[in-house]
């Protein structure tokens, strides 16, 4: 799938590009995007390393375990076929944990190693499994206490009150929360037999 | 709220490394060991990264996303999006920094306290940028065949777009 949304933004942009005349454009941005990505790579590397580096010494130290225990009733029933007390559940429960708080440079890290460590323990063979999908549509539906970038970007627009918007965002993403659950978990079977 | 930013990631840290210490932990060595598994986790998304990025910025500078708004108000409508909000809407499952340019303008011309800027704010905290996320998770685990994980995750993001517009107009 994701082949066709790459292929289908470049050629979506080539054919608007040539209509509307703006090729220069569109030629400085294919340019400069390829290194903007690699800068992009660069600044996460380090997040990369500093939360890879501390979730091993919570590992170390049995934080991680506890945690992984203390949510294991939700994390039982989301990851199917998932050791509860392996490195894929840990590593996915504190990027959980890190989502909810609102700590996102941490939260990308340990998904990524979260996902990794599901590919490892289930040997996926490039196929994803239906816990990793589980896992990334927890991810994609943003469960946070305190959204702070929006809260700081409405602040600085001149908020009257920056935060009155929490309720209605804790209700929005419940919501899309549950439907996400809902939608891996009806549409797995659809996707069971190999195309 | 800004005092809780402040804090939340010293005292993650702190309490990590503190843990550590007090279990006999050799912090700074298995540190390191974490840190260099972090690195070549780094190097398996970068394909990935470039395909993203160089998408996403040929569709932002073709000026597409305008034509993809109009085209697709109508759909919009049908899930009671104001028409302002449509290129936000769209710019949110592929990009983030995209959304909060799209995001800023909204607020600068509408109004923080409008209707339009609080569905806005509402979508921004309860949406995330969805097809990044499954690029990075799936190219660092070299997955190809990502099944459902697009249409499940779409589907969040359409309820959450759906939810932010009905919720902002039944609590404001």
């Amino acid at each position: 799938m994701m082949n066709y949304i790459f292929a289908g933004m470049i050629l979506f942009s080539f054919v608007f590009a040539a209509l509307t005349g703006r090729m220069a454009e569109l030629s400085e941005a294919a340019m400069t995007q390829a290194g903007q990505a690699v800068t992009l790579l660069l600044s996460l590397m380090g997040m990369m390393c500093l939360w890879n580096g501390l979730m091993r010494i919570a590992q170390a130290s049995g934080l991680t375990g506890r945690l992984s225990r203390l949510l294991s009733p939700v994390t039982r029933r989301l990851f199917h076929g998932l050791d509860p007390d392996g490195e894929a559940v840990s590593a996915a429960t504190m990027n959980l944990v890190a989502n909810f708080l609102g700590l996102g440079n941490a939260a990308t890290p340990l998904g990524i190693k979260a996902v990794c460590a599901m590919e490892k323990e289930q040997r996926a063979n490039g196929r994803a499994t239906d816990a990793m999908a589980m896992f990334i549509v927890l991810n994609t539906a943003s469960v946070q206490l305190i959204p702070a970038t929006t809260a700081m970007l409405r602040v600085q627009a001149g908020a009257a009150a920056p935060l009155d918007i929490l309720p209605a965002t804790w209700l929005a993403s419940g919501v899309s929360l549950a439907a996400g659950i809902a939608a891996a978990m009806l549409l797995a079977p659809l996707w069971r037999k190999k195309r | 709220m800004t005092a809780f930013g402040v804090w939340a990631i010293p005292t993650a840290v702190v309490l990590i490394v503190g843990y550590g210490l007090i279990k006999g932990v050799r912090v700074f060595e298995v540190f390191l060991e974490g840190a260099k598994e972090g690195l070549e986790m780094s190097w398996r998304i970068l394909p990935a990264l470039v395909a993203l990025v160089v998408a996403v910025g040929m569709f932002k500078a073709s000026g597409g996303l305008d034509l993809l708004s109009f085209a697709l108000s109508p759909l919009g409508r049908l899930l009671g999006l104001p028409r302002e909000v449509m290129p936000l809407a769209l710019m949110r499952p592929v990009s983030g920094s995209g959304a909060m340019v799209v995001f800023t303008d909204l607020l600068k011309t509408c109004g923080p306290d409008s209707t339009i800027g609080r569905i806005a704010s509402v979508m921004m905290g309860a949406t995330e940028t969805t097809f990044y996320t499954v690029a990075l998770y799936y190219g660092a685990a070299h997955v190809r065949d990502t099944r459902h994980t697009i249409p499940a995750a779409l589907t969040a993001d359409i309820t959450g777009f759906f939810m932010s517009a009905l919720a902002v107009r039944l609590l404001f």
